[in-house]
């Protein structure tokens, strides 16, 4: 006797849950219940629960009975010829989609060899365990779960081809890489997810070995030709906006070259690419500060009394220009209407980027890294045949991480692109390593993958073989070009005179609370008041009430506020912000009385 | 002698008396060699002035601090010790509290008793003993509405009580309560005239817990060889009590609580076991920090006389600056309070002149200029 609920709504009882739920599986094993549906039964509360909600993380599995799984090799084949399809083997009940709960009740074997009289269920491919990306990374079984995971994570922000219609495409920061290709060690998820529509990497040659120092902590050395040749090239695009907004009172921006007269004109020259509609002309150069956009929008604060005000009137510049530290080609200008009628032009940047040092790489096992040099071939280590690699990665990222499957992808690539063929590495049924070092013995190499290689140069040969094969690496989208910044002076806050944050806003590094303390701590006192007056200022103070008095610019005099101009009144050099703490504490109905002292 | 004379002002005391110690047969030209060596090099090694030795302190215990956040040993040891270690002890230690998580005692003892005489009864008898934990039935008569205790015979025995100890102490706790011994019963009955039953069952559950022998708050016992003699460690503290007892050798018997050490022993102790806790975490981290940098923050605590914590109620409460404590916790409260009673900035320390941008008083801040005007 067990209760049954529904969706967590008690429905019923019935007498033998077992022979319920069996009878309920096999309804919806022919269809006649929907396979949407679930069903568990609860051994410690001896309830049966229904589940048919929406929010269930659910995944399929090939039934099985007694120990013989319902998909058969006629099912294979009917499915290859495309007789059968993914929905009819789930219609007719050979494969099952469990919830989270019912997955409680199966016993699932990994792999068919596994298969006894008690499993009711088969998974579809070991491999399923993974997501998407993680089962592209290649001989995954072979490396610790952890690496396997940055693998993926690291695939995510690689730079490929991430659709076709990109050209009519107004994306925000999009990155494309311009000779993709198909790696030669793949997975069968590379299959499924079709590769070759949408590659992200590149094959090259990668000699395991450091180089002069350029190469350690995770750097990488790369070789100049390979970078002409095209290895890397990407292309970066992003659009600019500009839309004629529509005010209270008929007021309207303008798409146009503003006039001179307008508040904020910038200069002629940064105009110089806008054509008489206001927009820049296709394949114009762009760098930083040039206006992409020209317009102008309506005075902000328009009251009644600024009609008779002819200063007032003036319209106000709010062109779009390239941001600090961009430039780039127009690639597109698209002029249309938004949803509200309002003019809307956009334009597109496009800016090709050449690796360079700085920028970001990556193989698939996790194992990425920044250019550290970039060596003219003439350089580069060769061998005998005349090889040289296109990468040189350090030796030293391999024992620590144990992400041997990079190294396996190493061989399987030098033995693939011999022989002209694509690699197996599918994740737990790949072609076995053991046949791939044969191969590359049969092809005439060292069974091991390493050659013997001659420094570039000084032409000696190098007193130990070197580790060479062929990989598929892959550019992220983290380039330097979009982080390098630095500052001497710049734009600073309004309200506290200090220097604004961040890149975007030309910005200063911060020399925080604790790097404060290192200079106190060396007993660099002077050097610390020096590195903190980016807001120093000279204020006035009234000797006899100790607040901060005026100093009138015209007359040259200055006076106190509240005990007039017969006082002693001494300049102080403070900082900004201290100026500002001082105002604080008066609007707090503090009294910050200073006494000034000589200091000498 | 005189050479001695002449140093007596240079040198500290007890370096002075470990010199004269080891230059007992010398003659005096030597020892007046040796003692201006010694003075020279005492001079090396003393702090120069104008060296921000409490900054230096605090980042030399901060730095391993942050390295002790990712190690997950905070909570290692035996389930039935358990005691706070890692970060959260360095932090109760230095927050000065007054109830610290684990309180914990190692009682030396004297001989005979530190060779392991009768260690396991006196262990036992330094132990808080509760009614519930010698008692084997408790039941309530509904028609008396008295509470029926029977007692464990066995066990009143090992902490070394009697029946009647045990009713002594019922009567003396147990107020507003008739305490009667029938053979192997205890009969308790309330006093007031109106039998309440309800009121007799909540009379059951506070008996429950009186106090019958030991030390009251040391709820653990454990006895250990450390070395060739036997020690007892406790969980729980009472410093007072325990050093009453004439098997205790009162000399060498800790807690790890500070404050109870400050209050029994007086500041000096406290100061000596803020340092000895102190490393005793970082050691058993594996890190290494000089002893020096926690002796001053140990001074720091204690110099007042009394124990303070690194809090804004404790050492910051206690800085001349009123920006400097503004700049620490609770600004507007600092504020308000110096604007009622007009407080005076001297701007004397660090941080007010590094909010004014003026050169902080260390290092090259230091040194003014010192001239004769003609």
């Amino acid at each position: 006797m067990s209760e049954v609920y529904l969706n967590s709504k008690y429905i019923g009882d019935v007498e033998e849950p077992s022979l319920f739920i069996d009878q309920f599986k096999t309804e919806r094993r022919k269809g006649s219940l929907s396979n949407n549906v679930n069903i568990f039964y609860n051994d410690l509360d001896n309830n049966v629960y229904i589940e048919s909600s929406k929010g269930r993380a659910r995944r399929p599995l090939i039934v099985v009975k007694d120990g013989i799984p319902l998909l058969t090799e006629k099912h294979l084949e009917q499915l290859e010829k495309g007789e059968l399809s993914w929905v009819d083997l789930v219609n007719q009940g050979i494969i099952e989609y469990l919830d989270a709960a019912e997955e409680e009740n199966a016993y699932i074997a990994f792999t068919e060899k596994d298969l006894k009289a008690e499993h009711t269920h088969l998974e579809i491919t070991p491999y399923s365990m993974f997501g998407l990306v993680a089962s592209l990374v290649p001989y995954a079984n072979f490396t610790p779960a952890a690496r396997v995971n940055m693998g993926s994570k690291n695939q995510r922000q690689a730079i490929g081809f991430y659709a076709s219609n990109y050209l009519v495409r107004m994306d925000m920061d999009v990155n494309l890489l311009h000779n993709p290709q198909v790696p030669i060690v793949k997975s069968s998820m590379s299959d499924i997810y079709m590769d070759e529509k949408h590659p992200a990497g590149q094959n090259i040659v990668v000699a395991v070995m450091s180089n002069d120092g350029y190469n350690m902590e995770d750097a990488i050395v790369i070789s100049k030709s390979s970078l002409e040749r095209g290895f890397g090239r990407s292309t970066y695009y992003r659009p600019s906006t500009a839309e004629e907004m529509r005010y209270s009172g008929g007021l309207v921006d303008e798409i146009s070259v503003p006039d001179k007269e307008v508040k904020g004109y910038k200069s002629e020259e940064d105009y110089r690419l806008l054509e008489n509609d206001g927009i820049v002309y296709p394949e114009a150069k762009v760098e930083e500060d040039d206006v992409v956009i020209g317009k102008t929008s309506p005075p902000r604060f328009l009251s009644s009394m600024d009609e008779y005000n002819l200063a007032a009137a003036t319209r106000r510049e709010s062109s779009i220009s390239m941001a600090h530290g961009e430039k780039g080609v127009i690639d597109f200008v698209m002029l249309t209407e938004n949803e509200e009628g309002n003019k809307l032009v956009q334009v597109r940047v496009r800016d090709q980027r050449i690796p360079e040092i700085g920028d970001k790489f990556t193989s698939r096992h996790g194992q990425k890294g920044v250019i550290g040099l970039i060596v003219p071939e003439t350089d580069m280590p060769f061998s005998a045949s005349g090889i040289k690699p296109d990468l040189i990665f350090s030796p030293h990222g391999v024992p620590s991480r144990m992400t041997i499957s990079h190294l396996i992808e190493l061989i399987g690539g030098k033995v693939g692109a011999l022989s002209g063929r694509q690699i197996d590495g599918t994740t737990f049924h790949s072609e076995p390593e053991a046949e791939l070092r044969k191969e590359l013995l049969s092809l005439g190499f060292k069974e091991n993958g390493t050659e013997t290689l001659y420094n570039g140069k000084t032409g000696e040969e190098y007193n130990v073989k070197i580790y060479v094969g062929n990989m598929y690496y892959m550019k992220l989208k983290h380039m330097v070009a979009n982080k390098l910044h630095a500052r001497a002076r710049g734009p600073i806050q309004l309200l506290t005179r200090q220097p604004t944050e961040g890149r975007a806003k030309e910005g200063g590094l911060r020399l925080g609370e604790m790097e404060k303390d290192t200079f106190v701590a060396h007993g660099a006192s002077l050097l610390l008041k020096e590195r903190f007056d980016s807001d120093k200022t000279v204020v006035p103070v009234c000797e006899k009430c100790g607040l901060i008095a005026i100093h009138d610019e015209y007359k040259n005099t200055k006076y106190c506020p509240i005990c007039g101009d017969d006082v002693d009144i001494t300049n102080i050099e403070v900082s900004y912000a201290f100026k500002l703490i001082l105002d604080e504490f008066k609007s707090l109905c503090v009294y910050p009385k200073l006494q000034l002292k000589n200091k000498y | 002698m005189k050479e001695y004379k002449k140093y007596r002002k240079r040198l500290p005391l007890s370096l002075l008396e470990e010199v004269k110690e080891k230059t007992k047969d010398m003659p005096e030209a030597r020892v007046n060699k040796i003692l201006k060596e010694v003075h020279k090099e005492y001079r090396k090694a003393k702090v120069q002035a104008g060296e921000s030795v409490g900054l230096v302190s605090a980042e030399s215990l901060g730095e391993p601090g942050t390295q002790m956040t990712l190690n997950t040993f905070h909570f290692a040891g035996v389930a039935e010790m358990n005691v706070t270690v890692g970060l959260p002890r360095i932090i109760e230690i230095l927050d000065g509290r007054k109830k610290i998580k684990t309180p914990m005692m190692e009682v030396y003892l004297k001989p005979p008793y530190n060779k392991g005489k009768d260690i396991k009864k006196l262990a036992l008898s330094i132990k808080e003993t509760l009614l519930k934990e010698v008692m084997s039935e408790i039941s309530v008569d509904l028609a008396n509405s008295s509470i029926e205790i029977i007692l464990d015979k066995e066990k009143v025995k090992d902490i070394g009580a009697t029946a009647g100890s045990i009713v002594k102490a019922l009567e003396k706790q147990a107020k507003g309560t008739n305490v009667k011994k029938k053979e192997d019963t205890i009969i308790i009955k309330p006093k007031s005239k109106e039998n309440h039953v309800a009121e007799a069952y909540k009379l059951k559950e506070k008996i429950k817990n009186i106090y019958i022998k030991g030390v009251k708050n040391i709820k653990q016992v454990l006895p250990v060889k450390r070395g060739n003699e036997f020690i007892i460690i406790t969980s729980g503290s009472n410093l007072p009590e325990i050093l009453e007892m004439k098997e205790v050798d009162t000399s060498r018997t800790v807690t790890n609580d500070i404050y109870e050490i400050s209050r029994i022993l007086g500041i000096e102790a406290a100061r000596a076991v803020v340092i000895n806790e102190v490393s005793k975490v970082i050691e058993a981290q594996g890190l290494n920090v000089d002893i020096r940098h926690i002796m001053l923050i140990a001074d720091t605590m204690c110099f007042s006389g009394d124990l303070k914590g690194i809090t804004r109620y404790g050492v910051v409460s206690e800085k001349a600056s009123v920006l400097a404590r503004a700049s620490f916790e609770t600004p507007i409260k600092h504020i308000i309070n110096a604007a009622l009673v007009g407080e005076v900035d001297e701007l004397n320390s660090v941080v007010e002149n590094v909010m004014l941008n003026q050169a902080v008083p260390v290092g090259t801040g230091l040194p003014g200029l010192v001239t004769k005007i003609k």
